[in-house]
């Protein structure tokens, strides 16, 4: 505990890991075939990172949002390859590991504006979708835990909804394209599925539009000038008596 | 080996508590408090109010201010650059438009320029990491906007300025507020798919602070979604990026104007020199100065740099005497500590609640509240001490499921469903331990309503600006910060570019700002910005050679 009262856990040290784990307290992971010694219950960025990596790439939100931490790896004796992000995923002993810091992975460039969502949309600018032999190798190499054959077929079918919907999750980390025996972009092809969607598929807000005729037509700028004006004890209890929603319903609203 | 699977059996008999009580803690939610409550709270548990945190600054254009310490540390060390390795006779890429930082901010600022006029060819993003690895990717709640009939722009000015305990730029507040809407809808333009009610509305929540519930969402993936979006629409447009190259200083000119920035490659450690007839800088946080020694949520990349390049250059700076610890980063398990949970998770009705499984606080103060609220309960003994020695309270997760219906978790949290289950905790059935942390920066360099700074050419949007949020700001209120102010640092400096005429360029602030570090007698064992954080193990540290 510092002064603060505070941990502050991002360099772990050795004796920590001890209480977390039932058994051992540091395990043997292989960085690219090198064998280190590193606490248990660490993450594989943070295990790297202990034996003495410095990131540059393969390191990006170390949250689980950015996919830019994709890894490969498999256990001693094992026959599975596992497929899983270094900032989620928890070393295990005899891991041998590798980071993929980038797929390389053409995207299509289009014009937004100028397309009109239809069944073959998304065929027509990724026409490779078609080759899908649904190995479902794919899914299986998603560390989202993505349907993601699915959505490629969904996609083959026209359906754009659907493919943005079960997609929607995708952090962009490349381990599906990297695996697909047909050189599909997965996530190339639900991105492009999700903004068809957002722009074109799903219902507009009507109490948006109003808002905006209302802002455009000035309505609350005299009202904002007051408050900016107002004295600050005068604001301070308009704030401070203002209505809370959320109180009144007793939830979050929704 | 080792697989932790759920909590242990101490942590299980307070959760026993918790599930005891939850209809009794449901029914007779704690109310908030009164100001005059909040502000004693603050003053004994926030660390903005403890001794030994802060510090005056004593170089440069804000001298005699009052810092956070990790802050003043950088402020007070050597310009990383020295300004006789550089050869600005030799320009590596010369554009109109020079944007630091791939984020949400710069991306947005991008799109706006090219909508007004600079050629795609003019402009020049460059980034540290890949471009949208950066806090924006990470945001998960949303993003307030005043849509509703029941809600006004004046009413969310109202929050965002009390929010700020009345510190913040009012205009700065104003733009915010109004611009917001036409954000949203420019947001549908692209793509961005919005939780959305049947007949089209968005589904809004409330959020802490906020009075009315505003908070647009898209499931617990809100930056990503958004990111994506302006990420892929910059691809399309072909807008120029390089990536792995931040930048270390901003240029100058004889005219005293910003001029554009040395950038360095991390791979090749090359440099480059950058002109530029107007630069934006959008590169955001700084977590990862771990401020007060927390941990912290942000990405990789928060390490202030922007602040200490503009501060070098003559800019100032505001509010840096506040940060903003977020109530609910996770406390347990270990490697997930520091990683936030969405306050989304309050805002759909979870409860925090202390050992005995007892609520303590309203879920939905201010950010800076509620965090004192839930230390103060650790401090006094009535949390729970994971076994690596964090504290925490619980949050009362299967409430949701109570309150909205089974299977909303699933529906509407899917990114903390997903993070928790790989430790074999279903937070559908079981509450989640958390513990403030080091989440956003309330402050930092100065802009006007045009994301002007006080130095020609210098343009800045996101969290490396201060004034739009005072000293504390609301859920939400950043991720539209970065899209009113991405998009007006944008449109502005495109203006500005047609006027702009670029002098001699120059490194000189650096050697004056080296000099009056020795004039106040510092003795810099540093040199800053840092760039990356450093999370090497201290014993492979101790042990590296410089001989290669
Ligand atoms: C986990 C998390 C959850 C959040 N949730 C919410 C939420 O629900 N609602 C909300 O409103 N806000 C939220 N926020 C805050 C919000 O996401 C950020 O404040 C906002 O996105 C910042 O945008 P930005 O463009 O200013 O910075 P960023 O998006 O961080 O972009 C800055 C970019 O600049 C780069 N950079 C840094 N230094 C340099 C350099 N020297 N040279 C070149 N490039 C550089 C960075 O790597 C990064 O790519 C959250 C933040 C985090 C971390
Ligand atoms: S769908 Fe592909 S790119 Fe997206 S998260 Fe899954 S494996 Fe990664
Ligand atoms: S890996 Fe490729 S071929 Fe196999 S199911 Fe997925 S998309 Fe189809
Ligand atoms: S570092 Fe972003 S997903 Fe792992």
């Amino acid at each position: 505990m510092t002064k603060e009262g505070q941990v502050l856990i991002e360099k772990p040290k050795e004796s920590k890991a001890k209480n977390v784990g039932e058994k051992t307290e540091t395990v043997e992971v292989f960085i690219m075939g090198k064998s280190y010694k590193v606490p248990a219950g660490l993450t594989i960025m943070k295990a790297l990172e202990y034996a003495g990596y410095r990131y540059i790439r393969g390191c990006g939100c170390r949250a689980g949002f950015c996919g830019a931490c994709s890894t490969i790896y498999r256990k001693e004796d094992e026959q599975k390859l596992g497929f899983d992000l270094a900032c989620q995923k928890v070393v295990e002993d005899n891991m041998y590991l590798v980071q993929l810091p980038f797929v390389p992975a053409s995207k299509a460039e289009y014009d937004i504006d100028k397309i009109v969502p239809k069944d073959s949309t998304i065929m027509g600018i990724y026409p490779e979708i078609a080759r899908c032999v649904s190995c479902n190798t794919c899914t299986k190499s998603c560390p989202q835990d993505i349907e993601v054959m699915k959505y490629i077929q969904r996609a083959v079918r026209g359906d754009i909804s659907k493919c943005a919907e079960i997609s929607f999750d995708c952090i962009q980390c490349g381990l599906c394209a990297m695996r697909c025996p047909a050189d599909i972009k997965h996530y190339h092809v639900s991105q492009l599925a999700r903004r068809l969607r957002g722009k074109y598929l799903d219902t507009k807000s009507k109490n948006l539009a109003s808002r905006l005729k209302e802002i455009e037509n000035r309505k609350y700028d005299s009202e904002i000038e007051k408050l900016i004006k107002m004295d600050k004890n005068e604001i301070m209890d308009l704030y401070k008596n203002r209505k809370i929603e959320a109180e009144e319903e007793g939830e979050g609203g929704d | 080996m080792t697989v932790i699977e759920g909590y242990p059996d101490y942590m299980l008999k307070s959760i026993k508590l918790c599930e005891d009580k939850r209809e009794k803690n449901m029914a007779r939610p704690v109310k908030p408090m009164s100001m005059k409550a909040r502000e004693e709270m603050l003053k004994k548990y926030h660390p903005d109010y403890m001794e030994g945190t802060k510090r005056e600054l004593k170089v440069g254009k804000d001298k005699g201010m009052l810092l956070y310490n990790g802050i003043v540390d950088l402020l007070e060390s050597r310009t990383v650059i020295d300004s006789k390795d550089i050869d600005l006779s030799k320009i590596d890429y010369d554009v109109d438009l020079l944007i630091i930082g791939g984020g949400g901010a710069g991306t947005v600022a991008a799109l706006f320029a090219y909508e007004s006029g600079v050629p795609k060819d003019r402009i020049l993003i460059v980034t540290k990491l890949r471009h949208g690895d950066a806090n924006s990717m990470m945001a998960q709640g949303g993003i307030q906007a005043a849509d509703r009939q029941e809600d006004s722009p004046s009413l969310h000015y109202l929050d965002i300025y009390g929010g700020g305990h009345f510190t913040n730029k009012p205009e700065l507040a104003r733009a915010l507020a109004l611009d917001a809407p036409g954000i949203i809808n420019w947001h549908e333009q692209l793509g961005v798919m919005y939780d959305r009610h049947e007949d089209g509305e968005f589904q809004e929540l409330s959020g802490g602070g906020t009075c009315r519930n505003r908070m647009h969402s898209c499931k617990d993936y809100s930056g990503m979604e958004m990111m994506r979006n302006i990420r892929d629409q910059a691809r399309n447009l072909e807008i120029p990026v390089l990536e792995f190259c931040p930048v270390a200083e901003l240029i100058m000119d004889d005219k005293g104007q910003i001029a554009g920035g040395v950038a360095f490659n991390l791979e090749t450690f090359e440099y480059y020199v950058i002109r530029a007839k107007a630069t934006i800088l959008a590169t955001g946080g700084s977590g990862r100065l771990h401020l007060a020694n927390y941990p912290t949520t942000n990405h990789y990349g928060a390490t202030g740099d922007g602040l200490i390049m503009a501060y070098h250059a003559g800019a100032n700076l505001l509010d840096l005497d506040t940060i903003q610890i977020h109530p609910t980063g996770d406390a347990y398990p270990e490697p997930l500590v520091g990683i936030l949970s969405t306050e989304k998770i309050r805002g759909l009705g979870a409860i925090p609640l202390n050992n005995n499984g007892d609520p303590f606080v309203f879920p939905l103060e201010p950010r800076d509240v509620e965090s004192a609220a839930l230390i103060k309960e650790c401090k006094e003994d009535r949390g729970i001490v994971t076994p690596t020695g964090m504290p925490g309270v619980w949050l009362d997760t299967p409430m949701i499921e109570i309150i909205h219906g089974e299977g909303t978790i699933e529906a509407k949290l899917a990114g903390e469903v997903r993070k928790f289950k790989r430790f074999g905790i279903d937070m559908a059935k079981q509450p989640i331990l958390v513990y403030p942390t080091l989440h956003y920066q309330n402050g930092g360099v100065e802009i006007n309503e045009k994301t002007e700074t006080i130095l020609p050419g210098l343009f800045a949007a996101g969290e490396v600006t201060g004034g739009v949020h005072g000293k504390n700001r609301l859920m939400g209120n950043s991720l539209l910060d970065f899209n009113v102010f991405g998009r007006r640092a944008g449109i502005y400096a495109a203006k500005y570019i047609k006027k702009a005429k670029i002098g001699k360029l120059t490194l000189n602030h650096l050697d004056k700002f080296n000099k009056m570090l020795e004039q106040a007698n510092i003795k810099p064992k540093k040199s800053a910005p840092i760039i990356l954080p450093e999370y090497r193990g201290e014993m492979a540290i101790s042990r590296a050679l410089d001989i290669f």
